[in-house]
């Protein structure tokens, strides 16, 4: 079972320069929310930047992380 | 079978998003959503008034396999329009708040529109789970 620490981990190691915050959402591990703030957002559209975090973690996404609600911004 | 290259779910679910200008992939029905996130975006739809087809994908789990392939998006709830991908709860939630879903979706959010996207339910909430029991 994830933890939001792991994710978190696997997040900023994917994605160069990014600063990430989760949360278990129901303390289950299965159900988090990601703030993710990135440099290279800066050229993506919003669905762009959520397929890129959800890339990450490909099928375990709808698999062990039922649920990844995300945030993203450039700046 | 020799007809292995057709794949009559996948057609189907890309003629139902040519055919209806919304349209929302969820999970249960607009009346009775079967997860917080579909509620969500369900709620922030209904908020602005704009008519929008809804398929359920849980009844048959090659629909979720089928779509996501095509949309390139992992996650159910998945609202389109125009033939486009607009995104899921997160995206449609913060678009209803910045008022980009009403612009999207052709319509003028109406004066008793809450400028945050209603919450019919709490997001992230597990779904129902039926242990069966007798097995």
């Amino acid at each position: 079972m994830p933890s939001a620490e792991e994710l978190r981990e696997r997040i900023e190691a994917a994605i160069p320069d990014a600063r990430v915050d989760v949360t278990d959402l129901t303390g289950g591990g299965d159900h988090f929310r990601a703030k993710v703030v990135a440099p290279e957002f800066s050229a993506m559209s919003r669905i762009e930047q959520h397929r890129r975090v959800y890339s990450v973690f490909g099928a375990e996404i709808g698999g062990p992380i039922h649920a990844l609600s995300l945030e993203t911004r450039a700046e | 079978m020799s007809e292995t290259t057709e794949n009559p779910i996948r057609e189907a679910i890309s003629g139902a998003i040519a055919e209806h200008e919304a349209i929302l992939f969820m999970k249960g029905t607009p009346e009775a959503p079967a997860c917080g996130f579909s509620a969500r975006t369900v709620a922030a739809l209904d908020a602005l008034g704009k008519p929008y087809a809804a398929v359920d994908v849980l009844p048959d789990p090659r629909i979720r396999q089928e779509l996501s392939a095509l949309s390139n998006w992992p996650t159910i709830p998945q609202l389109f329009v125009g033939g486009e991908l607009v995104g899921g709860c997160d995206i449609v939630t913060e678009m209803y708040e910045t008022g980009e879903l009403a612009q999207v979706l052709g319509v003028e959010a109406p004066s008793d529109a809450p400028a945050e996207a209603p919450v019919a339910a709490e997001p992230g909430a597990p779904p129902l789970q039926i242990d069966n029991k007798l097995a």
